[in-house]
């Protein structure tokens, strides 16, 4: 330990022991990144209608109220065939768009690239409010397709964008092999080019899926009745008070976002090791 | 002479077909973004379009700058303006000060050991920015944890008032901006060489002087990006603030939803919505000469 401690840390001459603070302080923040959210997690198996932490009692009857309560459940099934369906949706559109963009090497490519990728950057809000608006138009306001089609155009720049770097460091030639062989543009892309990119591709659809599952705003102007999104609700229930049965809720959806973002990894992981 | 000009001729024509072949080989590739094109414009591009007309139309039906006068003269709509600012300013500040350490400590950290930290800033940017807001508000409030525990240790007295203010709007917009500082930041930070550190130190710097000449001003593009990144999302914030401030801390946003939601003025939430893509679009455009855009990519919060 000691020995660590002067030991240089750095380019710079400096030992670890001179700069202790930064490490502690650097700990302090992490801790204060995750501590917030995983707090929630032992608050929702508390018996108290206040959030204790620790409980004194534990129990499951936030979760029970949560999963007796038709309206909260209606909300999830909405939720997950949402994010399900923009997965569907975006990632085809996306991985397709981005391939053509990346072959075609059309001057109008780069312009489309960034068009395509606006949704990124409006405001969230005029993205709801002009969706609402043409969804009002097309009679399809308070329905599922709008919410998918909304979630998907905000999916869209991050499939892109993921499978756009992919298709950047793969060889195109290899597809080229596969077409002087007498392979069809098609059957060369999903023989030969989809299986070296489909971690880009998977990484993409987890992404839309998470994109769709956490979405609000949109969600508050084009989802609605019946299908309200799981978290419409839970924001119009944040605003009256604080109800235990969120941080049930809330626990559900960490669980479902770190399994998303752990396949992620995994597949991530593969692509390293070859 | 004519024995070679024909094959030449007939080259010349084969070179012209193999040319259109590529050239529509390159329109039918470029036609496979039309599907994801016609989403953009469809809904986004047209409604945004549309509401930009709305917003020159006043009460009356007619052309008028009426929506964009308001602003300027209504006090209540300048102090909205105000906040929001404000707001935007003291957490990119925050977050600089917070996020700049922290970038720092792990741009130096092994590789190994960078990764496993590193998750301690990706699981917050991927859990759901509802679920956190949820988690400071449980924190902040007058019974909660961080009251109780600042009692007990006697830094103070009475429960104070933490959330449903602008005290709770910042902290909890705070640590859900820091993610998009901190990365673009340690993006840069880890592409610095690092040879000038060991060249500086050579030539007699020491480690202060070594940092603040040569390591900070090399990791100023990635902490500007940042920050401009951070600056623009908050502009835009709407779920943090709504329920964090309780209804007392009133951004741009919120005022677009409530003049839609409960007073169905779409000229005056246009006209705001306007202004608000104007101040986004710009800052971007700004950010896009120091750091490509698509590296920050990654939430869409």
């Amino acid at each position: 330990m000691a020995g660590w401690l002067s030991r240089p840390a750095s380019e710079t001459q400096v030992t670890h022991g001179q700069r202790l603070w930064l490490y502690i302080l650097a700990g302090i923040i992490m801790l204060l990144l995750v501590a917030p959210t995983l707090i929630v997690i032992p608050m929702s198996f508390s018996d108290s209608t206040y959030l204790e932490f620790p409980p004194e009692q534990w129990s499951t009857r936030w979760y029970d109220n949560y999963f007796g309560s038709l309206e909260w459940r209606s909300a999830t099934v909405t939720s997950l065939s949402a994010a399900f369906l923009t997965m569907l949706l975006a990632t085809p559109l996306g991985v397709v768009a981005a391939y053509g963009l990346h072959t075609s090497q059309m001057r109008a490519a780069r312009l489309t690239f960034v068009i395509l990728i606006t949704p990124m950057m409006v405001p969230l809000i005029l993205v709801a409010i002009g969706a609402f608006y043409v969804y009002v138009k097309l009679k399809i306001v308070y329905t599922l397709a709008g919410v998918v089609i909304a979630h998907s155009l905000l999916a869209l720049p991050l499939v892109l964008i993921v499978t756009s770097s992919a298709l950047k460091s793969y060889d195109m030639n290899q597809e080229m092999a596969a077409r002087s062989l007498g392979a069809p543009r098609w059957k060369a892309f999903l023989t030969i080019t989809l299986p070296q990119i489909r971690f880009a591709v998977i990484t993409s659809a987890l992404l839309s899926f998470l994109t769709s599952f956490d979405e609000v705003v949109v969600a508050m102007f084009v989802s609605g009745g019946d299908n309200s999104t799981l978290t419409r609700n839970m924001f119009n229930a944040l605003r009256d008070q604080i109800d235990p049965t969120i941080a049930a809720i809330s626990t559900i959806m960490i669980a479902i976002t770190t399994l998303l973002m752990t396949l992620a990894q995994v597949f991530g992981k593969t692509k390293e090791g070859g | 002479m004519s024995e070679a000009a024909l094959p030449m001729a007939a080259a010349a024509t084969h070179a012209d077909d193999l040319r259109r072949d590529a050239r529509r080989e390159q329109l039918a590739l470029f036609g496979l973004a039309s599907p994801a094109l016609l989403l953009v414009m469809v809904v986004l591009v047209i409604p945004v379009g549309w509401l930009f007309y709305l917003s020159f139309i006043g009460a009356d039906g007619s052309f008028s700058l009426e929506n964009y006068e308001r602003m300027f003269d209504s006090k209540s709509y300048r102090r909205i303006f105000w906040t929001t600012f404000e707001i935007s300013f003291l957490t990119t500040g925050i977050c600089i000060l917070i996020g700049y350490p922290l970038a720092y400590f792990l741009a130096q950290l092994p590789r190994r050991a960078a990764n496993l930290c590193l998750i301690t800033v990706l699981l917050p940017f991927w859990t759901s920015l509802l679920v956190r807001t949820y988690a400071w508000l449980v924190l902040l409030q007058r019974k909660g944890l961080i009251n109780e525990w600042a009692i007990d240790l006697g830094l103070w007295d009475e429960p104070v008032k933490l959330a449903h203010n602008m005290t709770g709007t910042v902290i909890g917009m705070v640590h859900i901006m820091l993610p998009f500082l901190v990365l673009p930041l340690y993006g840069s930070m880890k592409a610095i060489d690092r040879d000038y550190l060991r060249a500086a130190a050579n030539l007699g710097a020491g480690p202060v002087r070594n940092f603040w000449t040569v390591f900070l001003p090399l990791s100023l593009p990635g902490l500007f990006a940042g920050a401009l990144i951070v600056f623009v999302l908050c502009l835009g914030f709407y779920v943090t603030p709504a329920v964090l401030g309780g209804g007392k801390v009133i951004m741009v946003s919120m005022k677009i939803a409530s003049n839609i939601e409960l007073f169905v003025n779409w000229g005056a939430a246009s006209a705001l919505g306007v202004v608000l893509l104007a101040a986004t679009l710009v800052i971007l455009f700004t950010a896009a000469r120091f750091v490509k855009l698509d590296r920050l990519a990654g939430g869409g919060h």
